[in-house]
């Protein structure tokens, strides 16, 4: 019983970590504080701390390498902006196309995971590093050829240009290869992106903490022991990753739906993004939601905080990357932490004892 | 009937004959020791019984239904737990929930239950941690409950995952080489602990050990395995004191 408050608290510590930033940076934004670049920042920033926490589901409580995080982030994104823009009529409340759109992104991503992880999960090591990285890829350049148009007719697909499309007159082309996506409906905000925040940490949270989690870690730590205790390795390994593709979708929802354009460039969806998303995990501690959290939220506004110093910026950025390295890892210091925290504990004992 | 049956059993990998025409019969309730020499194919053996090879040929019966062919975790489900020769813990998980990991298919709720935090997910959780606190109890481990596994002494670790693999609710416990490793006044508290779990969940127990004292100690028949056949087999002191199982573990 002790335990389980433990990890309650824990969770609890997580989730009023990220309402009371929210709140702050409310606060600062209604007393004029923030920056209009800043402010531009902030749902993307959104989607990178869910990024962060579904990537570090994968890596952390799974224990597998995935390098194509923005595939499935690109897909989230370019099927709910498609859907989004095809829907604008249809279904005019913003809200409910919004709350569809979610779906139906997060839904085309985890049908990704689960076709990705169904022939590459059985393997071993770093064959999953490596198909998920060319899958990012793939998505990226498929993206980049894909022709959708409509009609009175119907929908029209090309992979060549939008000319042979064939489109009637007064039919609209929906993507447009290279150039993607224009018009969608911005529908994203920073309260949203917050709220979807915290409905992604309650996910992973509560789902390390059951029964299922217990498993999808079992079989991080051990694989054979797991099976030998009569844990279905290949459904918990696709579930988890499946969850945490389709966490990532949610976080192209919100990014597709930031812009008035969306393209698929490198910048956005290559392996650069998931490289970085990968680099919020570690620095955060893998495992560790709160620190991704924290890792994201840094790593993303240290470059504009640091624009005034122009060419320090980098070398700063280069410096606080070590020394959160050395920080998370390092075992000295993690000995200092471990010290520092169990005298900190003993006095909140002591004092809870006093107090009783 | 024997509660598990082995026959003509045997594997190949490549060239090499690993485990050739084995037998084995275990009566219900039993304390079972499987001996030999290094690399006569003991945890081969095991690593047949428990599904992680596919033998070449033979049968494995227990209870009567032939488990050749299933899966691990099919077998586990069957009613075969096994502990490792090298400890094979859930490390990074504390050491009520490698416990709770060996409950896994007893104590049931879904993914979504889990996630959502249903009636049930309290309900069946309560009723885990019980099962478990009760078994770590049993084995003494239920003080250190919150710690992680990895950081337990080595003798606990064993005790942990003979736990672990009670959890399952076998009708075979198989403990590969259990005292490896330990100094002797482990070596006979691990004795005792391997005897009380048979007298208190009348469990029958196949073991390998090197430890003659240990095996000649707790077990009440053998078998000894020699080049991947069976050299010997019957009373622990009848084989024991067998000539050709002297010349194959002391030489001539």
């Amino acid at each position: 019983m002790k335990k389980m408050s433990k990890t309650t608290r824990s969770n609890l510590i997580t989730y009023l970590m990220v309402i009371v930033i929210f709140a702050v940076v409310q606060i600062m934004v209604s007393t004029g504080h923030v920056s209009s670049l800043l402010q531009g920042l902030l749902v993307p920033l959104c989607a990178y701390v869910i990024l962060a926490v579904s990537l570090n589901l994968t890596v952390g409580i799974l224990g597998e390498l995935s390098l194509g995080h923005a595939g499935f982030m690109c897909v989230g994104a370019f099927t709910s902006a498609f859907f989004s823009k095809c829907a604008v009529e249809a279904v005019p409340a913003a809200g409910v196309r919004y709350f569809l759109a979610l779906l139906i992104g997060a839904a085309a991503a985890g049908i990704c995971g689960i076709l990705i992880g169904i022939p590459v999960l059985r393997l071993k090591g770093d064959y999953l590093a490596i198909v998920t990285l060319a899958f990012g890829e793939i998505i990226k350049n498929i993206v980049n050829i894909l022709f959708i148009g409509r009609d009175d007719k119907g929908f029209h697909f090309s992979t060549k240009d939008s000319m042979s499309l064939g489109l009637e007159e007064g039919g609209k082309v929906i993507v447009n290869g290279p150039q993607g996506i224009t018009g969608t409906p911005k529908d994203s905000t920073f309260v949203v992106g917050v709220i979807l925040i915290l409905v992604t940490l309650f996910i992973v949270l509560n789902l390390m903490h059951s029964r299922s989690g217990r498993a999808i870690m079992a079989i991080r730590d051990n694989r054979i022991a797991a099976e030998s205790v009569g844990i279905n390795i290949t459904k918990y390994k696709l579930m988890a990753f499946s969850i945490s593709a389709s966490l990532a979708g949610v976080a192209g929802v919100i990014y597709a739906h930031n812009l008035a354009t969306l393209t698929a460039q490198p910048k956005n969806f290559g392996y650069n993004m998931s490289i970085m998303i990968l680099v919020f995990v570690v620095l955060g501690g893998i495992g560790n939601m709160r620190g991704s959290i924290i890792a994201a939220i840094i790593l993303t506004l240290l470059p504009e905080l640091l624009r005034g110093l122009s060419d320090y910026r980098m070398l700063i950025y280069a410096v606080v990357l070590i020394v959160m390295m050395l920080f998370n890892w390092s075992p000295k210091a993690i000995e200092w932490r471990e010290k520092y925290s169990s005298r900190f504990r003993r006095k909140n004992g002591k004092s809870a004892k006093e107090a009783a | 009937m024997a509660l598990l049956e082995v026959n003509n059993l045997g594997i190949s990998f490549g060239g090499l004959r690993a485990v050739n025409e084995f037998h084995l019969k275990i009566e219900k309730g039993r304390l079972y020791g499987l001996i030999g020499p290094n690399g006569a194919g003991k945890t081969t053996v095991f690593n047949l019984l428990t599904g992680v090879y596919k033998p070449n040929e033979g049968v494995i019966l227990l209870d009567g239904e032939n488990i050749v062919g299933k899966k691990t975790i099919d077998i586990n489900k069957a009613g075969i737990a096994r502990t490792f020769q090298n400890i094979r813990l859930f490390k990074d998980l504390s050491v009520l929930d490698n416990v709770k990991a060996g409950l896994h298919n007893h104590y049931k709720y879904s993914t979504l239950e889990g996630i959502f935090r249903l009636p049930k997910y309290f309900k069946v959780e309560k009723a885990m941690d019980e099962r478990a606190m009760e078994l770590l109890a049993v084995f003494d481990l239920d003080k250190e409950a919150d710690t992680l596994a990895a950081n337990l002494p080595y003798g606990k670790q064993r005790k942990l995952e003979i736990t672990r693999a009670l959890a399952t609710e076998p009708k075979l416990l198989l403990l590969d080489e259990p005292a490896a490793g330990m100094n002797p006044n482990e070596t006979k508290e691990l004795m005792e602990t391997i005897r009380f779990v048979r007298d208190e969940f009348h469990m029958t127990i196949l073991l390998i050990e090197h430890d003659m004292k240990l095996v000649s100690g707790i077990c009440e028949e053998l078998t000894v395995l020699n080049f991947g056949e069976v050299l010997a087999e019957g009373n622990t002191s009848d084989v024991l004191n067998n000539p050709e199982v002297i010349k194959a573990y002391l030489g001539e």
